[in-house]
């Protein structure tokens, strides 16, 4: 099964949740996707044993063969070409990789090269086969990191996700394919507001979610009255602790602070298999009667 | 006229919350929400909406399916892997045009595509630019780009002179479309290894376009010794300490009563937040002079 950790607003504790659900299954995969700002490594401390780069389409032009017609930058959607009368200038941090320029130069003066983005990293965390995705300073789009990261989802073993604070795209590449998604989200007005969001997204998707509430009593009660009303389970509530918070900022997950969460998150994931097996009967059904 | 952005890297270290008490203490700024994923300042400032617009960021392909022969040329070519059986995913559909290009049939053509909207409102401590993004949509950059220059146009016109930003969290598209060409950024971190971590990325991603940087650590007694660890990193670096505000729960009160922490009153917060703004003013407004004489060893 495959459980991607989600959340509209960041810092409502994505990764602790992530990290304490991966560490109480014990045997797991485990992707960190916040590919701008991977944190988990942090916490579960990794051994890397290998290190892929990730590269993107750059197109390389012979001037030579180039006629200067301008096609290729007439069909570049992202204004990653401009070509003059004597020039041609590429705008690399703006290409999406598309490969429109090559398939319309008629001099075939354009080839296809790799441009690195940023890199994936492998390794070990006691049982658990760690990977993270690390994208580059100055680098737009994170999404072709997240992308490779995907391929290496396995199919032999659980696997947790943890995904970038959003709504837009590195946020949907993370967590489409999921068998669930689990949105974090603290009891105030932005975390509601974002977690609203979140929904939204999910449900776009069309992955059975749930709800965690973490930090709970430090704000109102809006976020479980929206849940019910949206008939939403709400899975688990966090109650804030200074004790957890203080651990957190030394790089100590929750489960480690307080061993006693451990069963918690564990009947989390039993929660989580029962849900998605209930759906998975009802589609059965639903297809039966079709 | 001058240009700010609230920036962290790390989500959820205290942007929003600082941004709002900075609408309310600048003289005459107009504000700009550029986190248009996941915009939450407008739950403190109450916009009066003004003025609101379509947002077209992009392409989308569309199969017309009487001249579509089925040939799966386009399904070959599409790198995006947006084509399946004759359907296009909106979702995976990055609006290259490849498709549209290689059909042999013109069964494809390329659509406006509606990304989000943005708009224009009054708020107590000035105009606001904000935005949201469609759902599940992509170029929030571009749409970033949307509500500063609004929000530029505005401080022009309406001889403004200061544009407040708040940014998104990352250090990715979004947010170099918030910070480009701004005077300052103003860093918010927090003292734990992730606020740590994330603050030197977000930093390294500052100086790569040369834009100067301030920090201010918030919640700075939940640990210490890494206020401590991160003062030190910034000093090496050369990047001022703008200031340290502790933790209070009663900052999620004011937010609950739709106000700053500077309308709100929570103690120290509310004081420190005040110095750390002097001395982004300082820093924003000094005249030339000074600012060189403050360079003079």
């Amino acid at each position: 099964m495959v459980i991607s950790i989600a959340s509209g607003k960041g810092g409502t504790g994505k990764t602790s949740v992530a990290v304490s659900l991966a560490l109480s299954l014990g045997t797991c995969q485990f992707l960190d996707c916040d590919v701008e700002e991977p944190n988990a490594s942090l916490f579960l401390r990794p051994s890397i044993d290998r290190k892929i780069s990730v590269g993107t389409l750059e197109p390389w032009i012979d001037e030579s063969k180039c006629s200067h017609c301008g096609e290729c930058s007439s069909i570049c959607a992202y204004h990653a070409i401009a070509a003059f009368e004597k020039n041609v200038l590429l705008f690399p941090a703006l290409c999406h990789g598309c490969g429109g320029c090559i398939l319309v130069c008629p001099e075939k003066a354009i080839a296809e090269g790799k441009r690195n983005i940023g890199v994936i990293e492998e390794g070990k965390s006691n049982s658990i086969a760690f990977i993270q995705g690390i994208l580059n300073i100055g680098e737009h789009m994170a999404t072709p990191v997240i992308k490779d990261m995907k391929r290496l989802v396995r199919k032999d073993m659980h696997v947790i996700i943890d995904s970038p604070p959003g709504t837009s795209c590195p946020v949907v590449e993370s967590i489409k394919g999921s068998d669930f998604v689990l949105l974090v989200t603290e009891p105030t007005p932005f975390g509601l507001n974002d977690l609203k969001l979140a929904v939204d997204v999910v449900r776009e998707l069309k992955i059975p979610f749930g709800v965690v509430i973490n930090c709970d009593g430090i704000g109102d009660d809006r976020v479980k009255e929206y849940c019910q009303k949206e008939n939403i389970p709400l899975l688990l509530s966090i109650p804030w602790s200074r004790e957890i918070a203080e651990a957190y900022s030394r790089g100590i997950p929750a489960v480690e602070a307080r061993p006693d969460l451990k069963e918690i998150f564990r009947s989390l994931f039993q929660e989580i298999t029962r849900i998605t097996e209930s759906k998975r009967d009802y589609d059965v059904q639903l297809g039966a009667c079709r | 006229m001058k240009q700010l952005t609230v920036i962290s890297g790390k989500g959820g270290t205290g942007k929003t919350t600082i941004t709002a008490a900075f609408a309310h203490l600048a003289d005459n700024p107009v504000i700009a929400d550029c986190d248009v994923d996941a915009a939450d300042l407008h739950l403190i400032l109450s916009p009066q909406l003004v003025k609101q617009e379509p947002f077209y960021g992009g392409q989308l392909a569309w199969i017309d399916k009487e001249r579509c022969n089925q040939c799966g040329i386009c399904e070959q070519e599409c790198r995006f892997e947006a084509i399946q059986a004759m359907e296009v995913s909106p979702i995976a559909c990055e609006g290259c045009g490849v498709c549209a290009y290689i059909c042999p049939e013109k069964a494809i053509s390329m659509k406006k595509r509606l990304t989000g909207n943005w708009f224009i409102s009054d708020t107590r401590d000035g105009p606001m630019v904000h935005a949201k993004l469609g759902i599940a949509a992509e170029n929030s950059g571009k749409l970033v780009s949307m509500v500063r220059q609004q929000a530029k146009d505005i401080a022009e016109k309406e001889k403004k002179n200061l544009v407040l930003i708040d940014g998104p969290p990352g250090i990715g598209c979004p947010v170099i479309a918030s910070i480009g060409g701004v005077d300052l950024v103003l860093a918010v971190t927090e003292p734990t290894l992730s606020g740590l971590h994330d603050l030197k990325r977000i930093l390294e991603v500052a100086n790569h376009f040369n834009i100067p940087a301030m920090v201010c650590v918030n919640k700075c007694d939940i640990n210490p010794e890494n206020t401590r660890v991160i003062e030190h990193y910034c000093k090496e670096k050369g990047i001022p300490i703008a200031g340290r505000i502790p933790f209070n729960p009663t900052v999620t009160k004011a937010m609950m009563n739709v106000l700053s922490v500077v309308e709100y009153p929570c103690g120290e917060v509310t004081e420190e937040i005040k110095r750390v703004w002097r001395k982004v003013e300082e820093y924003l407004f000094a005249e030339p002079d000074t600012a060189n004489a403050a360079n003079i060893p």
